[in-house]
């Protein structure tokens, strides 16, 4: 025993030691550069999941960069311009322009800006509670714990999102801030539900028996044995979910209670189109299909996402 | 000498259920019940015995995962389960497992260096552990580069051998394996296995061998015990327990080990047909739990659960066919030595 320590500790002081110390790093590289080739083939596959990306990177790019690719970007706020008011599409406004003269493709294009920021605001206050009451009840599967938290998840899952939205619109302020909350509110249920169901089966895993056994501490075993196991698929959801919350944000905005004028909403666009139909039918369609568009984008890089998970797992 | 580690009445039931809608009663599983024996240092101590035997449950009382509902289990002395109930760590140290499933034993999502790292960070932390997990894969002879592996990119029998270099790697005194080969193919359970008995030499170690496979046994334990329905019925010296088997269970399960030539056939005990199966251990035959299988069943059978008795140098028999103080008996004779 001794014997072989001492030659292998002798062997990492020398010289060779951190040759081949420099060698292992670059061989760590390698296979994670494999492993990252090999799940994008596997996404690439499907020219679906490759369309779904397109979509969300096309659109994160140009609601960060709307001021410099819009045509009018100052068509985004308060601006009116009458003589060319409710044009139908034309070579000037691709989109045509609004009942008060502002471009709608510059609108819609400023609509997603709002549109992401309700997705990725209501997800990042979401997830992470949602996740650690999955993992701690999971954890505890069968004890008071459990039940406890359970419950009350049980409970949160039973108000609908749109309703509760509407209920603490009503009472607060109607603006962007108070929808997004009140989603948050509603949605962190499902991530626990989705964590405790991985986590009971994940700690009758041998390998979190044996750190239980070797005196890993809970919180090791959390976030370092289960957890990585369960991020495929809480990316899988939250790619599904921004599509969902995309939609319910442009639902408040429609009837008033999302994104307040001037500021463009998608959801707002729509509401107030609406009346011009049929005859100026390009005002609420186009920002409709900014929705659609976004909604879609997510839903199919959600389902590539998962296949790709699917697939990993043979 | 005194044991490295000792049994003394072991039990664990397992609450499955309740039966009754007013009177609650209980269902228990009783996977070990009353289980005693010693191991000695150096020694590999092989457990034998049919699914749901308990043996399993015997190997996760002992490391920790199980309390037992009576009896004690002592480490050089030491009980294993204090009162306060949290094991202290330098026993944890001390004795370690090898999972039956290598596929489950490994997490998917850690290298083999963040997984030889855990048993390291705990027992000795602050320290640097590359090196001290380069000289773990050393010693059981995977490349050194297989550090930055996962567990995917590695076949059924490298996985394993990663768990054992892991069991290794706070230097424990005694590992248990339970089934550590059972899962893999026969080809590379020789390898395991010689890795095994090399380690064992080369840092002192004491095994205790959980298997189902007799054959196995022969070839690497230096005890034999076998275990029916939580409780064991025979404990023996290896090269006494194949030749000598005095428990009609044990001559059954001798009998029926798949032998190829006529000379391997002429070494077997002889022919004792195989009949039943393992009962469910939630209904344990009142008296011998063997007693609805056995060739040799008698009238005291069924009423009266034998004693372990110790038929001269060490091996004990559980039953009625060996009362206490008697030895040659009638079915002795029909083992061929």
């Amino acid at each position: 025993m001794t014997e072989v320590t001492g030659s292998w500790a002798s062997g990492l002081q020398g010289e060779a030691g951190h040759v081949a110390l420099a060698d292992w790093q670059e061989l760590q590289r390698r296979s994670r550069r494999e492993n990252i080739g090999r799940a994008w083939y596997k996404f690439s596959r499907n020219p679906l999941s490759v369309a779904g990306l397109v979509i969300v990177l096309t659109i994160v790019l140009l609601a960060v960069l709307a001021p410099y690719v819009t045509p009018y970007p100052h068509h985004a706020g308060p601006f009116t311009d009458f003589a060319n008011a409710k044009l139908p599409p034309n070579p000037r406004y691709l989109f045509g322009t609004d009942t008060i003269g502002r471009d709608i493709l510059t609108r819609v294009i400023f609509g997603f800006q709002d549109a992401l920021l309700m997705g990725i605001v209501v997800l990042a206050l979401v997830v992470p509670p949602g996740v650690l009451l999955g993992l701690v009840a999971g954890y505890n599967q069968g004890t008071w714990i459990d039940t406890v938290i359970m419950r009350i998840t049980d409970i949160f899952l039973a108000v609908p999102p749109l309703i509760l939205a509407l209920a603490i619109a009503s009472v607060l302020k109607p603006n962007l801030m108070n929808s997004m909350m009140a989603v948050s509110l509603m949605w962190w249920p499902w991530y626990t539900r989705l964590v405790y169901g991985l986590t009971s089966q994940l700690r009758n895993e041998y390998f979190v028996k044996s750190a239980e056994t070797l005196g890993a501490s809970k919180a090791h075993i959390l976030f370092r044995e289960i957890l990585p196991n369960c991020v495929s698929p809480i990316f899988t959801k939250m790619s599904l979910d921004m599509g969902w919350v995309i939609l319910i944000g442009s639902a408040l905005s429609f009837v008033g209670l999302g994104v307040q004028p001037p500021k463009p909403g998608l959801g707002t666009m729509v509401a107030d189109g609406a009346r011009y139909l049929p005859d100026q039918w390009w005002i609420p369609v186009f920002p409709a299909l900014g929705i659609v568009v976004i909604v879609l984008g997510f839903n199919l890089l959600g389902d590539g996402l998962r296949d790709l998970l699917a697939a990993e797992e043979v | 000498m005194p044991p490295i580690l000792e049994y003394k009445e072991l039990k664990k039931y397992f609450t499955i259920g309740y039966r009754g809608l007013l009177k609650r009663e209980p269902i228990t599983v009783k996977a070990v019940d009353g289980v005693s024996f010693a191991i000695h240092k150096g020694e590999i101590f092989g457990l034998v015995g049919e699914s749901g035997s308990g043996k399993s449950t015997v190997a996760y009382t002992t490391i920790g995962m199980y309390r037992p509902t009576s009896g004690v289990i002592e480490f050089q002395g030491e009980s294993l389960f204090t009162r306060e109930g949290k094991r202290p760590r330098h026993i944890k140290k001390e004795i370690q497992i090898v999972f039956q499933d290598p596929g489950s034993s490994l997490n998917p999502r850690r290298s083999v260096k963040e997984i030889l790292e855990l048993p390291l960070s705990i027992h000795q932390p602050a320290k640097k552990h590359i090196g001290r997990v380069a000289e773990l894969l050393e010693m059981v002879e995977l490349p050194v580069d297989y550090m930055y592996k996962y567990p995917q990119a590695l076949s059924g029998g490298e996985k394993q051998i990663v768990a054992i270099a892991r069991a290794l790697a706070t230097e424990p005194s005694f590992i248990i394996l339970d089934e550590p080969t059972s899962a893999l193919d026969v080809s590379i359970q020789g390898k395991i296995i010689n890795l095994l008995l090399r380690l064992r030499q080369e840092f002192h170690l004491s095994y205790l061998f959980i298997t189902h496979d007799l054959s196995l046994m022969r070839n690497v334990a230096s005890r034999v015990a076998i275990m029916y329905l939580g409780k064991i019925c025979e404990v023996a010296e290896a090269s006494e327990f194949f030749r000598n088997p005095k428990h009609p269970y044990t001559q059954m399960l001798l009998s029926s080990i798949p032998v190829v030539s006529e000379e391997e056939e002429a070494l077997k005990p002889k022919r004792v047909q195989s009949r039943g199966e393992i009962p469910s251990p939630v209904n344990i035959p009142s008296g011998c739990s063997f007693h609805l299988r056995c060739p040799y069943k008698m009238d005291i059978c069924p009423r009266v659960d034998p004693q372990m008795v110790d038929t001269g140098s060490g091996h004990l028999v559980r039953c009625h066919l060996y009362p206490a103080q008697t030895e040659n008996h009638p079915a002795g004779e029909q083992v061929i030595t």
